[in-house]
């Protein structure tokens, strides 16, 4: 669909793309292993009802602060196939080495 | 019976134990004069108030052991470091200041009076390092030993694992007083370059710190954080992570989860152990690997 803008410039309406809903608590994502197909944009929300954490997946170079009171977004493109595995980078209780899943993409 | 420190290193090194010679290719000689090698003791990881049978069921015995066998060397170190995670996380504030009074009591027993202290981030990131301060002092600081600089550096005060911009500004202030040819030991607990970032093993702004201490060709770093001896290099400056007296990890990355290893009943205190560091001629420190034994 084209919209014409008063400025003469023309919009193209974009697919909106699939959003992920994610929450960080003590000591888990939910979900812990998110599915995306190759070449799909995604966008993950975060939230985090207890304390602050943080979503990192290196293999990626994503990374987000997750405040509570906040919804983080993430918007990526998986460009590449495999499983890829992210974790909570700030340090935020006894289970922390624990906070990790994988990003599976096919 | 007093056993001159050479000739213990030597026997020890008869009776087994990893020695690890940290030469760096290319560097000037120290420049110490005869008298001026030393050595000191590396302890890390700690983690007092650790409860897991499985991983370690003599939790509470660990540290004491290591302590007792430090206290048994002939010729004492010349000083003692603990890198970090003294004790183990708590989310109670009052539960982490008894655990630092405990592991202070006991570090207390080492005969040894010259020893330093340093956070992890079982220790200071959830309050920012504010029990660490009130029982051991500053989470950053210099000092200097026969010829040598020492910095302590704190990655962990910051529990998004960094730095800081204040403290690497404070570090770029204290490397431009020392000479480009100045021996540099760095003291961290986790990490400066990226070893593991999936396991968070790594510090966030810690190519900053490295960069700032690239010019100085004496340069090698001391940490912990990973619970087992890894030797690393960036450019011509050395890593050495030390072992842990809790309970061992996997190799980076070895396994899908960064989980401890269990406990061995045939081989108990496997993976555990401490370090001894001598600085000697020529800008070499050689590494000795003391394991916990039964």
């Amino acid at each position: 669909m084209l919209l014409a803008a008063g400025a003469g410039v023309s919009v193209k309406a974009l697919a909106e793309e699939r959003v992920i809903k994610v929450v960080a608590r003590k000591f888990v994502f939910l979900p812990r292993d998110i599915q995306v197909k190759k070449g799909e944009t995604v966008v993950l929300e975060f939230t985090a009802p207890e304390v602050v954490m943080g979503f990192n997946c290196p293999d990626y170079k994503i990374r987000t602060d997750i405040i509570p009171g906040q919804v983080s977004r993430l918007k990526f493109t998986a460009d590449k196939a495999g499983t890829f595995p992210f974790l909570c980078d700030i340090f935020c209780g006894e289970g922390h080495e624990g906070m990790s899943g994988e990003l599976v993409v096919s | 019976m007093t056993t001159n420190r050479r000739d213990f290193l030597k026997l020890a090194a008869l009776g087994g134990g990893a020695v690890f010679a940290s030469s760096l290719p290319g560097c000037a000689s120290m420049g110490m004069g005869e008298g001026d090698d030393f050595y000191f003791v590396q302890l890390s990881d700690v983690h007092w108030g650790f409860n897991g049978p499985v991983v370690n069921p003599d939790a509470r015995g660990t540290f004491p052991k290591a302590v007792a066998a430090v206290n048994e060397l002939g010729s004492g170190p010349d000083f003692i470091m603990f890198t970090g995670d003294l004790t183990h996380t708590t989310d109670d504030p009052a539960e982490r200041r008894r655990r630092m009074g405990e592991f202070k009591q006991i570090a207390a027993t080492l005969a040894n009076r010259n020893v330093h202290f340093m956070p992890g981030e079982h220790d200071a990131s959830l309050d920012h390092g504010a029990a660490f301060k009130e029982f051991f002092g500053e989470t950053h600081y210099t000092f200097d030993h026969k010829g040598v600089h020492f910095i302590v550096v704190d990655n962990v005060s910051d529990p998004a694992a960094r730095i800081g911009d204040g403290q690497l500004a404070w570090l770029a202030a204290d490397l431009a007083r020392q000479p480009k040819d100045a021996r540099i030991v760095v003291f961290t607990h986790r990490p400066l370059f990226d070893l593991a970032p999936a396991w968070d093993w790594a510090t966030r702004d810690g190519d900053k710190a490295i960069e700032l201490l690239m010019p100085f060709q004496n340069v090698t770093v001391f940490y912990g954080h990973i619970h087992q001896e890894n030797h690393h290099m960036t450019g011509h400056i050395a890593h050495h992570s030390a072992k842990s007296l809790i309970f061992p990890l996997p190799a980076p990355m070895s396994q899908p989860k960064r989980e401890p290893l269990k406990w061995d009943p045939a081989n108990p205190y496997r993976g555990l152990g401490w370090r001894e560091v001598e600085a000697e001629k020529p800008a070499t420190y050689d590494l000795k690997e003391i394991p916990v034994k039964a």
